[in-house]
């Protein structure tokens, strides 16, 4: 039986609709979806067209985690919480700039929820704006590449972090590239009362100025240069990473799109390059992602 | 066209079917029924659900709804057997000249 129905209104390519499919099915369709603004919300949503064949709501760009946290306790006054699981699907920018606030509320009050963000890294549905998970170095339509700027300056923000640090009970980080990494962690996910947060990596092909057949590879390409670690948290400790056979260096990931292709000619590209290599080897280290140094 | 307006725009679930996106894409699968093994790896990375592992008789290979099919190409890009091969639509080709 189909969850998310065929039709939808999502670029040849897009990475959302893999993730939110997996995902529903992963929990056999026992899903309260919950949706912020977003690519998501105009892709399958439109009236009269909605691909949804769950429950779902769609209110706010700043509250998808505040609806989620009155469905659950709506859920447990009515007593049927055995119905399904409150899964809240949001943006990266619904995520870590406009709803961080009712996040952060609903982790602190720690509702039983699902909270899914599918980080395809701007603002895709307007255009292409930087949002707190843009990564740095990447050239978008509010910090453009141009004659001093490579880019976005600053960088990623660590949201993986910032839930850990509210001590909910699960937080991981997977990616398309890794459907079946994506269904495990949210099968594990759902046995945990309260809180849990997970991070899906999710290519954009027109943001990222990608062809649509590569976008798979694009996202696996993340993951093995490290600039994507996939990690999973339990009560606030590392339980288990995806290690790397071979870590590839970031310039490979960064040549297959439009948004870095600056940085091979622009005078400050080669220092951002450098940057972001110090920043996979900072995951690297940091989660233990080689395998073979493990072995030595 | 009658639409039919609720209090609230509650909808319907999988209208979306009703919008064929069949014609968006240039190219559309093929499936090379010989080299196809079911494995199913298609059909989990396919963004559009339109392509499934079907029993044919005794056979048994994906086969690909081409009401839906946009042709992005990552079916073919993430079979592990190269049994999905993309190829142009016949009014993607013309002579310019």
């Amino acid at each position: 039986m189909k969850y998310f129905g065929s039709g939808h209104g999502a670029c040849p390519g897009c990475g959302l609709p893999i993730a939110v499919k997996t995902v529903l099915n992963a929990l056999d369709g026992k899903v309260f979806a919950v949706n912020s603004t977003g690519c998501l919300e105009i892709i399958s949503s439109q009236y009269g067209k909605n691909a949804w064949n769950v429950p779902y709501i769609h209110s706010l760009f700043e509250n998808p985690a505040a609806v989620a946290a009155g469905v659950e306790a709506a859920l447990k006054a009515l007593k049927r919480k055995d119905e399904g699981y409150v899964v809240v699907f949001a943006g990266d920018g619904a995520t870590a700039d406009i709803g961080i606030g009712t996040l952060s509320g609903a982790f602190d009050r720690n509702h039983d929820i699902l909270y899914i963000c599918l980080d395809n890294e701007a603002y895709q549905n307007t255009g292409h704006q930087q949002s707190g998970l843009t990564p740095p170095g990447e050239s978008t339509t509010t910090t453009p590449a141009g004659k001093v700027l490579p880019g976005k300056i600053g960088g990623k923000k660590d949201m993986i972090s910032i839930a850990v640090a509210h001590g909910i009970p699960y937080v991981a980080s997977s990616s398309v590239g890794y459907v079946a990494d994506i269904r495990r962690k949210v099968k594990k996910a759902v046995k945990f009362e309260g809180a849990k947060y997970i991070q899906i990596h999710s290519p954009c092909v027109t943001g990222w100025g990608i062809d649509g057949e590569m976008s798979i590879k694009v996202a696996r390409l993340a993951v093995e240069t490290a600039l994507y670690p996939l990690v999973e948290y339990e009560y606030g400790k590392l339980t288990s990473v995806r290690k790397i056979k071979e870590r590839k260096p970031v310039e490979e990931y960064l040549k297959q799109q439009r948004r870095f292709r600056h940085l091979f000619k622009h005078p400050k590209g080669k220092e951002m390059i450098e940057m972001l290599q110090k920043f996979a080897d900072e995951n690297a280290e940091k989660y233990g992602l080689d395998l073979k140094k493990d072995e030595e | 066209m009658k639409i039919k307006i609720n209090l609230g725009a509650i909808s319907e679930p999988m209208q979306s079917e009703k919008l064929k996106t069949g014609d968006w894409g240039t190219h559309y699968p093929v499936v090379d029924k010989e080299k196809c093994t079911a494995c199913k790896t298609c059909e989990q990375y396919c963004p559009d659900l339109c392509i499934e592992v079907e029993e044919f008789g005794e056979e048994k290979y994906a086969a690909v709804d081409y009401n839906y099919c946009k042709g992005c190409g990552i079916c073919s890009s993430v079979c592990p057997f190269e049994a999905i091969k993309m190829e142009l639509k016949d009014i993607f080709k013309f002579e310019v000249c």
